[in-house]
């Protein structure tokens, strides 16, 4: 059996910042339930002895030279944000009114 | 397809060349193919207002006696998961509705340089998670082939554009077999090159290592050229190689005049086949091998143990990578802001990413998170990568006994709409065949090889090659290509039927 | 907000044992970014040092600076750490406005540095060492100010504003194993620790290290545990100790309020704590918990770092002398005592002192000219005293005191004329016509001329008021436009008296 229940779900989308519907977490549940079944079976042949590849091809040292090169305009920066003022990016309060 | 659309990449700029032909003419048939037929296929989500003043640019450049690339005035359809700044780029997503990128991905940049016409940006399944456009934001594309089934994914926009010819030719990428997958079902021609030969700057990331972009066309020298021009390193992808890549058309050529086939050693992955795989699938894929053989191959089947948990560790490698790259998705900076009444900045990003991601983001994305979280990781995600090595070790053993590996694209001809957009599991595994080669970071290519005979839906063959050796691929996907059309007695494509009531 | 408990500081010693740790963040002065080629640079208007990889915009990829994995190399080296064989990115995951991709490229399992320590100097002249854990490269993040709040706070902010331009500026973070044995000292080894850290970074040249402009940061730990007690108390991290006097009463404050609620039966709750230099006390921030799963993971846009061995012993060999070694020499050297050299120190002075004796100045002189005049006029032009004046011309002046050509009245006068460009100490004497009159037939004309000006002066001195030569010596030094040695003066004019 998985381990996955609806507490956990609500978990992992309160650290992937999406406000699940609850109708969402019930089907996220058995969903990703049967998904992890049936992924869970890496581990069968994931042995000590065997290391991780994280790249497909093994590269190292790749660095530039600390150059300056093009960058964006205020105008450009700002283009596509959702709201904006002096230049900057806007949002609304980072803490909620009750701290 | 009679006509400028059902030419080749090739013979439109040989036409191109010698003056027979416009790059405005050439354009402009193309505006007028997808003005007929796309109201049917979807295979567009933008389609560009200045192609034909950017094909103009080219026939003047050319009219001036400049010396000009290969491909110059060739019309190009892009996937909108390539960011350009003509275009707006929304991968499939609702969150990127109408976002216009300051900055054209690098293969964008390194087509406009040589001259191609971009004439649109293709659909794709939402942030180029799944396999049958289905899950685009902006509505499914069809498969030209037959309108009531599925063109393949993520990339069934830039397939069915080809397959459709409304675009000779078309940029993909290729995660876990968006470019072949849709090659096989919509009867074209899709490359994933090896990892790192082509640039990811601008391609919009799903998960960083297993994206590579690459070519889709109706002919593996069409694709061939277009890898010429997009391949090669950028010192924007840290990961892009600096190899010095041989020509990929010139590698077709080569492949397309024959004896390549006589002594090649071809290896059938025993786990790539079988059970789960559609009869007529099965039928095209054993005539294609004897075909291989009759022309001077050796057919060895090969064991690759380890691929029966290729499925599993790309679920898990995935969604973890692709957790993190999403996580961008906020509203601060770009895209889809939702802001409830009073709303903290979390409370807008929780409510403007429910509203934004459709339900296989959301999925991957809980996924992905689940596998990275404190107690999981090593199990989950820890275990994947160490089965990325398991199955980049079989290749290796594999390509010691075989200079390539072949199997069919995929286990299904086309399937209908709405069959399996419900069933992520089923969606999961129609993968299977491609996903190794993304684990390994090697290159394949799907080249179209007949109808299978019970549903008269196209089929593709999948050869793999060992990293770097890409122009493996193209020598013998033309060879099988010219095998292939001398069997049919012409090309596969040719058999598509017409659309929009006009031939 | 109710004010804190705090316990009497010798009180708390009595009861609990302090146990430090810091986390100091360093951003490197690079030329561009940690991932990106743009300008690292502060001040500029807001969102203008920035590429589509500072915006974490749709396909940007990051790329590393050299330049920054070789400071970060060199720092490593000079805190005594081993220099990892291979070394890597991890991505940190995090969702805050200021953070572009929401995520930070950081180093998580595999640091470039790792297993050093760092020699500190105390007030009361004893050393100590401080052992360091790692030192990893990381990308700051971007700056937020708010609004609608009062006096710029989060706390009652109706909106905030985000600039990155810091946004992936590179940082080496610095973090401590455990700091035992410190006791009733814990905030001045703490001061010194953060103090030392700095000095290094300077003598790299690998950052300005400006701790009120952010370029150096310190993030405190304290935990306090009873007398006798194995196991480690519960910590507290205070965030953004942003000057070496803060560090020292933050560490002092913690150690008073946590005293309290333990002596109380109560418990610390482990969190982030803010420090308010303003107020002088730590507040309570977020509590750590299980939300803060950051699903560390290799960053798969950036290949593993394999310093070579040859790239690290050049670097190991281009290592200047410890800051903290160089002061207990030049100290040594130049004769100073403790009080003298806190004053050269203190005032970031060490470098052009050096340089002036190098150059043939005493120490002492160039002690008193570089703390005395050329500070006072530095800090009120708000200017750093290498843009007053070079090391070489302070050097002549005092070449030119010692030789008795100026008085410490005209050498000021000469300095005075080398500020203001007028050429080298020589030309401006020439110039102004400066030099000390040493002409004994001069001088004693102008005594007698004054000794006959004023007879009864010259009566009273003869009476044996000695006292009296004063005015007479006013007058000759007058006469003489201040270039007269006063001593000389003096001789002549007692000389003269008494031989009239
Ligand atoms: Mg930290
Ligand atoms: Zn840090």
């Amino acid at each position: 059996m998985s381990d996955i229940t609806p507490e956990l779900v609500r978990h992992l989308a309160s650290l992937s910042r999406i406000d699940l519907h609850d109708e969402e977490v019930t089907s996220l549940t058995s969903e990703l339930g049967q998904i992890v079944e049936s992924i869970a079976k890496v581990q069968e042949v994931a042995t000590d002895d065997v290391v991780a590849t994280s790249h497909p091809i093994p590269l190292q040292n790749v660095s530039r030279p600390d150059e300056v090169g093009e960058t964006l305009t205020q105008e450009q920066a700002l283009s596509n944000a959702p709201d904006s003022a002096d230049g900057r990016f806007r949002v609304p309060a980072i803490l909620g009114g009750e701290q | 397809m009679s006509g400028i659309v059902g030419l080749t990449a090739a013979q439109l700029a040989e036409r191109l060349g010698a003056g027979e032909v416009s790059s405005v003419e050439a354009t402009s048939a193309h505006l007028d193919r997808i003005a007929a037929v796309d109201g049917d296929v979807n295979a567009f989500l933008h389609v560009s207002d200045h192609a034909l003043e950017v094909a103009r640019s080219i026939d003047d450049r050319r009219a001036a006696g400049e010396e000009l690339g290969p491909l110059a005035g060739v019309p190009l359809a892009i996937k909108d998961v390539l960011v350009t700044t003509d275009m707006p780029s929304t991968s499939g997503s609702r969150i990127l509705e109408g976002y216009m990128s300051p900055y054209d991905a690098t293969v964008v940049a390194r087509s406009r340089a040589a001259g191609l016409v971009p004439l649109g940006k293709t659909n794709m399944d939402e942030f180029a998670m799944g396999s049958s456009t289905e899950h685009s934001a902006f509505g499914p594309t069809r498969n030209p082939w037959d309108l009531s089934r599925i063109p393949g994914g993520s990339g069934g926009g830039s397939a069915a554009a080809v397959a459709a010819f409304e675009a000779p030719l078309a940029l993909g990428s290729d995660t876990g077999g968006s470019i072949r997958q849709p090659a096989h079902v919509t009867g074209t021609v899709g490359v994933k090159p090896t990892y790192g030969a082509v640039s990811r700057y601008g391609s919009i990331a799903l998960a960083s290592s297993l994206d590579q972009v690459g070519p889709v066309s109706r002919t593996v020298l069409d694709a061939g050229l277009l890898q010429d021009i997009v391949q090669g390193h950028d010192r924007f992808d840290s990961t892009s190689l600096t190899t010095q890549w041989p020509s990929m058309a010139e590698a077709a050529r080569e492949g397309a005049r024959g004896d390549v086939l006589d002594g090649l050693r071809v290896g059938i992955v025993r786990q790539l086949g079988g059970e789960g795989f559609q009869a007529g699938v099965r039928q095209r894929f054993t005539e294609t091998v004897e075909m291989l053989q009759a022309a001077g191959a050796e057919v060895v089947e090969v064991d690759a143990p380890h691929f029966e948990y290729a499925v599993a560790a790309y679920y898990l490698i995935l969604p973890a990578e692709a957790s993190s790259n999403l996580a961008k998705f906020d509203s601060v900076r770009f895209g889809l802001r939702v802001e409830p009444a009073g709303a903290t900045s979390e409370q807008m990003m929780s409510a403007t990413r429910e509203a934004g991601f459709g339900p296989e983001v959301k999925r991957r994305i809980i996924l992905g998170t689940y596998a990275l979280s404190s107690g999981y990781y090593a199990a989950y995600y820890g275990s994947a990568q160490k089965v990325r090595t398991l199955i980049q070790r079989d290749f290796s053993a594999a390509f010691a006994q075989v200079d390539v590996l072949v199997s069919p694209t995929a286990p299904t001809t086309a399937f209908p709409l709405g069959e399996r957009v419900n069933d992520p599991l089923a969606m999961y595994l129609n993968d299977v065949t491609t996903i190794p080669a993304n684990l390994a970071g090697i290159p394949g290519i799907s080249v179209p090889i007949g109808l299978a005979p019970e549903d008269s839906l196209p089929v593709g063959l999948q050869i793999m090659a060992p990293a770097y050796r890409d122009d493996r691929l193209y020598r013998v996907g033309a060879a099988v290509e010219a095998l292939v059309e001398n069997a049919l007695g012409g090309t596969l494509i040719s058999r598509a039927p017409a659309l929009g009531g006009a031939r | 907000m109710a004010a804190d408990k705090l316990m009497d500081y010798d009180a708390a010693l009595e009861l609990f044992e302090p146990v430090l740790g810091f986390e100091v963040h360093v951003e490197l002065g690079t030329k561009t970014k940690m991932f990106s080629h743009a300008p690292n640079v502060f001040g500029s208007e807001p969102n203008t040092n920035v590429t589509p990889v500072c915006l974490g915009l749709p396909g940007s990829l990051p790329v590393v600076n050299e330049q920054a994995v070789r400071y970060s190399i060199s720092l490593g080296l000079a805190l005594g750490c081993q220099i990892a064989a291979s070394s890597r990115f991890a991505r940190k995951n995090y969702f805050y406005p200021d953070n572009p991709k929401n995520y930070q490229i950081s180093q998580y399992d595999e640091p470039i540095a790792f297993e050093g320590s760092v020699e500190i100097e105390l007030p009361d002249g004893s050393l100590r060492t401080i052992p360091i854990e790692r030192a990893h490269m990381e990308e700051d993040a971007g700056k937020l100010t708010h609004l609608g709040g009062s006096g710029g706070r989060i706390q009652g902010a109706s909106s905030s504003l985000v600039d990155y331009n810091r946004a992936g500026v590179p940082l080496v973070e610095i973090v401590t194993h455990p700091i035992f044995g410190t006791e009733a000292l814990a905030p001045e080894v703490g001061r010194a620790y953060v103090g030392a850290i700095r000095d290094i970074v300077l003598s790299l040249g690998i950052s300005e290290a400006k701790m009120e402009r952010g370029n150096l940061r310190c993030d405190a730990n304290v935990s306090l545990r009873p007398r006798g007690q194995e196991k480690l108390g519960t910590r507290t991290e205070t965030k953004n100790v942003n000057s070496l006097r803060s560090v020292e009463r933050a560490v002092r404050y913690e150690i008073q309020r946590q005293a309290a609620i333990l002596a109380e039966g109560g418990t610390i709750t482990q969190e982030t704590r803010h420090w308010h230099e303003d107020t002088g006390v730590t507040s309570s921030g977020r509590p750590k918990s299980d939300a803060d799963d950051y699903r560390y993971f290799p960053e798969p846009d950036l290949l593993p770092v394999v310093p070579s061995a040859e790239l690290v012993e050049q670097l190991r060999s281009e290592l200047p002398e410890q800051p903290l070694a160089r002061r207990r020499r030049l100290k040594a050297d130049w004769g100073f005592t403790d009080l003298e050299f806190q004053d050269v120190a203190n005032g970031g002075l060490v470098d052009v002192v050096e340089a002036t004796i190098a150059a043939g100045s005493s120490p002492a002189a160039a002690r008193k000219w570089w703390t005395g005049e050329i500070s006072r006029r530095a800090n009120a032009d708000g200017v750093e005293v290498t843009e007053v004046i070079q090391p070489e011309r302070v050097a002549e002046i005092a070449a030119l005191v010692e030789a008795g050509t100026l008085t410490d009245k005209l050498a000021r006068q000469v300095l005075e004329g080398v500020i203001a460009g007028e050429g080298t100490a020589q030309e401006v004497v020439d110039a102004r016509g400066l030099a000390v009159v040493s002409d004994d037939g001069a001088l004693i004309a102008a005594v007698d001329e004054a000794l006959a000006a004023q007879p009864d002066v010259l009566a009273k001195i003869r009476d044996g008021k000695v006292q009296a030569a004063g005015a007479i010596i006013g007058s000759v030094m007058k006469a003489m436009r201040g270039q007269a040695d006063a001593a000389r003066v003096r001789e002549l004019v007692l000389e003269r008296a008494a031989a009239e």
